[in-house]
Order: C-alpha cells, then structure tokens, then sequence
C-alpha cells in the first residue's frame, strides 16, 4: 500500500520491462516493483560463474495443489523464464515448499538448507499463517530478522515475498500487521521485496483478475503465479543490475 | 482533561432536583468524540475502503481505539466513582461486574456473527489459488476447541479485540475506582508502573491459537485509569498546564511531526527525508503495547481539542451533531453494530461491488444506521424510564446515557 503511489520515475523505469513482459497481463503492476536493493551474490553468479541456483522457500502459496499444480506454481515458471531470458547461465530453481507452515518453523530449517543446497539466490515467502495462527507480529518481525541474517551468512542473496490479497478473507484474518513487519524488514535490513499483497490488490482494482472468482478451476491461479514468476525474474534482473552498478565506481 | 467542572453552574441548579444537576454536569464533548471514535471504528473496519482514508489513523500514530478507551475510562470512573461515594464500595464495584457481564455477552453475540460469516464464505467459496488462506475455516473444523477458547477470550477473530479489551479492563477497575477517591497521584503512579513493567517483563494475556492479546490490557490500561483520573479532579489538577500556550504549541508541533510521519507512508518520496536514525528508534509502532509515540499522539490530539473546542461551545447542542452524540451515548451496541456492519459492507464489496461509489454509500449507510439505531435506543430509554412499573433508578446510572 505505501508504494501504490510510486514514484513517476518508477512507473517509466519498468515500461521497458512492461513491453518486454512476456504476458501483458502482469505488466499493469510492474511498477509495483521495484529493485530498491542490489544482489550482489546474484550478480556474480550470473556474469562469473554463469550458473545461478535459486531456492524458493514458502508454504501453501508457493505451490498450487492438484495434478500438474507445480509446473504451474511461481517457482517453475520462474526457473523457465529466467532460462529464456539469460541463455549463457546455467539457472536452477529449487523449492523447499510445504503447506501451512509459520515463518518461524522455515526459519529453523535454514541451516540444513543451506548446507544440502547452497543456493545463490534464497526466495523466503511466509504470512499467511502467522496472520492465521496469531503469531505475536514482534516475533515475526524477529523471525524475519534472524532469517535474512543466517541467509546472509550463509552466502545467500535474500529476496522477501509477502502474503497474497484474498479480498474473501480480508476481515477475517488479520494481515497488514505482518504485511507492514515485512517492509520494515525490507527497509531495515535492505532485502529487495517482492510485495505480493500490495500487486495483486492492485490487479483486483485495475480488474486485470477476479479474485472474488468462486471457482474450482486452476486457470486463473495458474496466470497469476505466472505473472508472479514475471515480476520475480524482474525483480532479480534489476537487483543483480543494481549492485554491477554500485561496484562500478569501486574498480 | 475533557471535563471541566467549573462549568457546572451551581446556580443553574434546583436544589429539589439532584438528575437535573447532574445532567448539567454531563459534559457533552465526551459523547461527541466517543461517538466519532465509534464511526472511525465502523470505517476503519471495513477492509480495502477507500473513506477510512479519511480516519485518524492515516494522519498521525494514534487512531480511534485511544480515544475510546480513554472516553470509556474517563465515564465509567465518572459513573462508578459517584455511585461508590454515595452507595459504597460493594454496590459500585457489583455494578462495574455487571457492566462487564453485559460487555461479554456482547462480544460472544458477536462472535457468533463472525462464525457465521466464516461458515458461509467456507462453504460457497473455493479458489485453488487461496488454499493456504482457507486454513481460516479450520476453526469450524473444531468447534469444541474453537467455542471453549473463544468464550476463555482467548480466540478473538480479526477486529474483535476491543470488548475483551474492555471486559479485562472492567473486573480490574473497583480497586482503582477506590484508589482514584483516595489516593489519586498513587493509583496514576501505580498505573503508569504496570505499564512500565509490561513493557520491561513483557507481560501480555495469551491468545489462541498462539500468540498473544492484539490490545496488550497491562499497557492499554494506562489510557484507561488517565481518563479516570482526569474524571476524578485530575483534569482540575493540570487544567492551567493544559492551557498554556507552551503546551500548545508542543501539542501541534508534535501533531505536525506526525502527520509528516505518517504521510511518509503513502508518499515514499517523502521517507528520504527521515534520517535513519530516527527510523531506527520509532519503527515499529506498536499498537499491541501501545507505544509512547502513540499516547503522546493522543495526548496532543486531546489538549488540542479541549482547547479549540471547550465544553460550553454552543455547536454541542446543535442538531448536526446530535446523532453522534448519541452514538457515543449508548457507545456498547453502537460498538457492537458498527462491527456487525463492517462485516456486512465487507461482504457487501464481495458479493455485490467493490466500486468506489459503493464503498462511499455503504460507508455513509452505516453511519446512518449507527445513528438510527442510537436514537431507537433512546426512545426505549425514555418509554422505559415513563412505565410506570419502573423502578427510579440512582440519578448517576442515567448520566453517562446508561452507559459507562
């Protein structure tokens, strides 16, 4: 919410990437993100190692149930849309995914992760059961803070990724608390965010998705994930530009 | 503070008369403000409506839940301080538990409307994209353990965090209600230490399924026994301090300062200018300890309304502000309908239309109902009061509009 009147240098920024978009669906809120904070880890992967490994750690909505549902979840149409876009880098998108879980219970399981699969790139997506379960939002915050910072360590570059807008849900479970820890943690700690909530209300306005839809069907599901894929790949794309740039002036 | 006895006329008085006297003594601003509050409580409850843009809480720390739980602590000590000078400890304290017995009833009424718009929206709703967020409806799933936390106060749905609040409040107030008679600095200073203490030792109630209370009471408490203390002669006490002009000028370079804070939230441009430092010590403000930056918001916010608007205004008794007056009036069903009506336009915007046209109409449709129904209450208590069957009641329980 607090970026939805983003500057007007953002707005002409991302039409390159717009028009580049691959779905022009997605476009309507890519000025929504935007690459406040290098990669640096990303960066020399891409451009020294050529071989970019990425580790999606999130809960249920980092996935989509049912038959096929991961090849259609955000993680997958990432790996392939980066492996369009970067032809010469080896890139590979892992996931550590796993319904209903708090931030807390994936923060713990960082160590292992790091050690089994060393990733460049962590992509961290939790909320939505903090906000369920009730978590005292300080303790998310310091979860949060000691998450990015055992990343770090580790050698991984950190981006955040928050809640989805569920219009249905939205009196019913309490989230801007959590949605608002995350971009302070965003800012604090200068973790590029990819700030789910604040998009996909913005499709809802703008009518690019229904997301009041009743429906069984994955078809709308599956173009949202899409688009977040999109915005992700942008996100990454500028944050690892962001931090050549920075190193320029240093050589 | 927002009470100020010198002008109760005691020659406007008729000494056969003790109800007319204390109706002159009612000060009207408390009504008006509590009934405002309850509408930016209505307002801001509705999610993604555009007219809580207009609420307080886009404009600086504090928001409408300091206001009306300083109000409530202002009027039930009040109330309650009266009928324990005139009937005693045992009577006052019986009709404090009585009133917070009213209040849980109330929240549980509630509770069941959230119930069964849960149980409706899990039942006609289904979206594969939204698994994850349908782990709300687990609640249903274990009605033994989800009814028997709830009626503990231990489950409170989203925005249903205030009664609890207010009924923790309620069965801790007697004793201070007893000290404020006494021994006013002490039971202030007393206050202000367990506010202190919480923060220290981190105190809090616990919630279900995890975490902790959304309205911490060993902070929130301090808002409350101030309003009694400045409703006990406190706000005698500091009246030439709150009218000085040093002090008003630090209450609006303060409301200033804020409002730059919290419009650097909408306009990100805007955060460039706050030092990091400044950042570091402010963020985050918490509203579950209710954060210093926030009673000082409100503070401000109040010596500057006491002082542009002071109880004789001739406005209060204007029609205009009638209905508000009356909302805060009978401030616990208005509570519990606005509520109910933020449930009802939210799902008015899901199952009809989230246009921006009708997020103002049913904005301005709730207050109109707030309203109405305020002013059916009144008319029941005056057809309850003509019966002639009724009881006369202690002059004290009419004065806060039967409400404390």
């Amino acid at each position: 919410m607090r970026r939805w009147i983003a500057t007007l240098v953002a707005i002409l920024a991302c039409a390159c990437a717009a028009i580049a978009a691959e779905n022009p669906d997605c476009a309507v809120a890519s000025h929504l993100v935007s690459a406040d904070y290098p990669l640096p880890r990303v960066a020399a992967a891409v451009h020294q190692a050529h071989q970019l490994d990425i580790l999606v750690v999130g809960a249920g909505s980092s996935t989509l149930m049912g038959p096929g549902g991961n090849d259609l979840a955000y993680p997958a149409r990432l790996q392939a849309i980066l492996a369009k876009r970067l032809p010469d880098v080896k890139v590979k998108v892992a996931t550590n995914v796993k319904p209903r879980r708090s931030a807390a219970e994936m923060e713990e399981a960082f160590e292992k992760i790091l050690m089994e699969e060393k990733p460049k790139l962590v992509i961290w997506q939790s909320g939505t059961v903090d906000a369920i379960t009730g978590v005292d939002p300080e303790e998310y915050k310091t979860t949060l803070d000691d998450g990015v910072e055992a990343l770090r360590d580790g050698g991984a570059d950190v981006v955040l990724m928050n809640m989805q807008y569920s219009p249905r849900t939205e009196s019913m479970i309490a989230i801007h608390a959590y949605v608002d820890m995350m971009r302070l943690v965003s800012q604090q700690r200068q973790v590029p965010l990819l700030d789910r909530f604040a998009i996909m209300k913005h499709w809802s306005e703008a009518g690019t998705f229904d997301l009041n839809a009743a429906t069984r069907k994955v078809e709308m599901a599956s173009r949202i994930h899409d688009c977040v894929a999109q915005l992700l790949a942008d996100l990454i794309r500028d944050g690892a530009k962001l931090s050549r740039e920075q190193a320029k002036p240093n050589q | 503070m927002l009470y100020d006895p010198t002008i109760a006329n005691p020659n406007r008085e008729s000494p056969s008369s003790m109800a007319a006297a204390a109706t002159s003594q009612r000060d009207l601003r408390l009504d008006l403000f509590r009934g405002i509050a309850l509408w930016l409580i209505f307002l801001d409850h509705i999610p993604s409506n555009i007219v809580s843009w207009l609420t307080i809480r886009n404009f600086g720390f504090s928001d409408a839940a300091e206001i009306f739980i300083f109000i409530s602590g202002y009027t039930a000590a009040f109330v309650y301080g009266r009928a324990m000078q005139q009937r005693g400890v045992i009577v006052a304290s019986a009709r404090i538990l009585k009133r917070a017995w009213q209040i849980y009833v109330a929240h549980m009424f509630l509770f069941v409307i959230y119930m069964a718009e849960i149980a409706y929206v899990s039942s006609t709703f289904e979206n594969p994209l939204y698994h994850e967020e349908m782990g709300i409806f687990d609640f249903l799933k274990q009605p033994d353990v989800t009814l028997i936390q709830a009626l503990l106060l231990k489950f409170k749905p989203a925005n249903m965090d205030v009664l609890p609040l207010y009924i923790v409040l309620l069965l801790g107030f007697p004793p201070v209600v007893w000290l404020l008679l006494r021994q006013p600095t002490l039971a202030l200073a007393s206050s202000a230490l367990l506010y202190a203490l919480s923060w220290h030792f981190g105190w809090n109630l616990p919630a279900y399924p995890s975490g902790s209370w959304w309205f911490n009471p060993f902070a929130w408490q301090l808002l409350f026994v101030l309003g009694g203390w400045c409703a006990l002669g406190g706000a005698d006490r500091i009246g030439p301090f709150i009218r000085s002009p040093y002090v008003l000028a630090l209450a609006i370079a303060y409301l200033l300062f804020a409002l730059f804070i919290a419009m650097s939230w909408q306009f990100s441009a805007l955060a460039a200018y706050i030092p990091n430092w400044l950042s570091e010590i402010m963020y985050p403000i918490d509203k579950i300890n209710l954060d210093v930056l926030r009673i000082a918001h409100f503070l401000a916010l109040a010596a500057v309304t006491v002082r542009f608007v002071p109880a004789t205004w001739p406005g209060l008794e204007s029609r205009w502000l009638r209905p508000a007056i009356l909302c805060g009036q009978h401030s616990l069903e208005i509570f519990c309908v606005g509520i109910f009506l933020s449930f009802a336009g939210h799902f008015v915007f899901n199952e009809v239309s989230e246009a921006v046209y009708m997020q103002v109409l049913v904005s301005a449709l709730g207050i109109a109902l707030m309203c109405a129904i305020a002013a059916l209450m009144q008319w029941y208590k005056t057809i309850e009061g003509r019966s002639p069957g009724a009881r006369s009641k202690p002059p004290d329980a009419d004065l806060a509009g039967g409400e404390a």
